[in-house]
């Protein structure tokens, strides 16, 4: 159990994959315009990764080695779109949001990254902690960086005005292209010196 | 005219790296010197262009007639995957040289998100208007977008090779600044927008 929970840790913090692996930064950058987006994509990251890690991890010995490439692509592609289905028939506001980014996480690196490196070389139990500490990972990434962006470029967050700000102008900026790649850097940046801080001490 | 317009939107002003956020890991990760940019610029624009075309063909002649729209993620993942393995067994066949400059290249684009981004754009595009944006519009689509895609990769490359011995803050070096960097071109990008329609 104590392994179990230490692959949720190793997700969220050691190998946060935005953070420390920088992984599948298409999706952190462009749906993080506001903190549902983020949430949003990054549950849907999740359960891709769940699903698929899962099914890879029960296949690991039946896969030749040499088209495992081309068999985990399929496998995660249907995940991908059982994903996209159930979001466009249950929650299609968030569909409309995220739009182009749901089929796009079959490309996303972190679900192929985490079937080549984790699922296909351990059992399924372990493969779904894994795989589910990623995808929680990833979604506290674009979660903070939604906030940030909706904070400073709308003075709301997860769609509720801050009624404290109502003396604030919102600098748009921030919930378009430029400043995804802005507020990324800075976090990067705070990140560095947070774990450099760590270590020192 | 009509080409021509869709052409300079896909390169200037729906730029794919820099306001679509497509193909950032190679943006990032490829565009430490000029030389190499350019190389995956050059890859991407070969394989990008076939694949809007082919997956178009696919949409239309496979996946529209058996009625399995649904199954395109799948369906147009297999072709740039196949594809790309296919470009790297005829480029290495008719033209080494060629080989040479993108072999390196090639397997990664696999993985460029923009390729899959492309065809998914067409092929929303096509149903929405009906198929008025045909073949033709597809590809050009693909061709602009890896135009600027390309663009953009090498300008970043030339600013990376400028400020790399620039007194740059300790924790900013590496992934910040580069990100801070792209997102201060986004904003030149942005004076693109509204050029077109």
């Amino acid at each position: 159990m104590a392994k179990l929970m230490k692959l949720i840790k190793n997700g969220l913090f050691d190998e946060n994959p935005v953070l420390v692996q920088v992984l599948g930064m298409c999706p952190t950058l462009a749906v993080t315009s506001s903190a549902t987006n983020g949430l949003g994509m990054g549950l849907a990251t999740t359960s891709v990764l769940f699903g698929s890690n899962l099914v890879i991890s029960l296949l690991r010995k039946i896969i030749p080695a040499k088209v495992r490439i081309p068999a985990f692509i399929v496998i995660i592609a249907t995940f991908v779109t059982i994903v996209d289905l159930l979001l466009q028939g249950y929650i299609p506001a968030l569909y409309d949001s995220l739009g182009l980014f749901i089929p796009l996480i079959v490309v996303n690196c972190i679900v192929l990254g985490r079937a080549e490196a984790f699922a296909s070389k351990n059992g399924p139990l372990h493969a779904i902690f894994d795989g589910v500490g990623m995808g929680l990972g990833f979604t506290l990434a674009l979660t903070i960086l939604g906030a940030i962006r909706e904070i400073i470029g709308a003075g709301s967050i997860f769609g509720f005005q801050l009624l404290k700000l109502s003396w604030y102008q919102p600098v748009t900026i921030f919930i378009l292209a430029p400043g995804a790649f802005l507020v990324l850097g800075f976090m990067f940046a705070a990140f560095n010196k947070i774990k450099a801080s760590g270590t020192k001490g | 005219m009509e080409f021509v317009l869709l052409f300079i939107s896909a390169v200037l002003v729906n730029n794919v790296v820099l306001s679509r956020f497509l193909g950032i890991c190679p943006f990032l990760g490829v565009s430490k010197k000029i030389e190499t940019s350019i190389g995956m610029g050059m890859a991407v624009t070969f394989v990008m262009t076939l694949a809007s075309l082919i997956s178009h063909i696919v949409f239309y002649a496979i996946l529209k007639p058996l009625e399995i729209e649904y199954l395109y993620t799948i369906a147009f993942i297999l072709v740039i995957a196949s594809l790309v393995q296919l470009v790297e067994m005829v480029i290495q066949k008719t033209s080494p040289s060629l080989y040479q400059a993108l072999g390196v290249f090639l397997p990664l684009i696999t993985t460029n998100c923009a390729v899959l981004g492309v065809a998914v754009i067409n092929m929303q595009k096509s149903i929405q208007t009906n198929g008025d944006f045909g073949l033709i519009h597809s590809v050009i689509n693909g061709l602009g977008t890896a135009v600027g895609f390309t663009l953009a990769i090498v300008l970043l490359a030339g600013i990376r090779e400028r400020i790399e011995y620039n007194p740059i803050p300790k924790h900013f070096k590496g992934y910040p600044i580069v990100l801070i960097t792209a997102g201060l071109m986004a904003i030149a990008f942005l004076g693109f927008s509204g050029m077109i329609k």
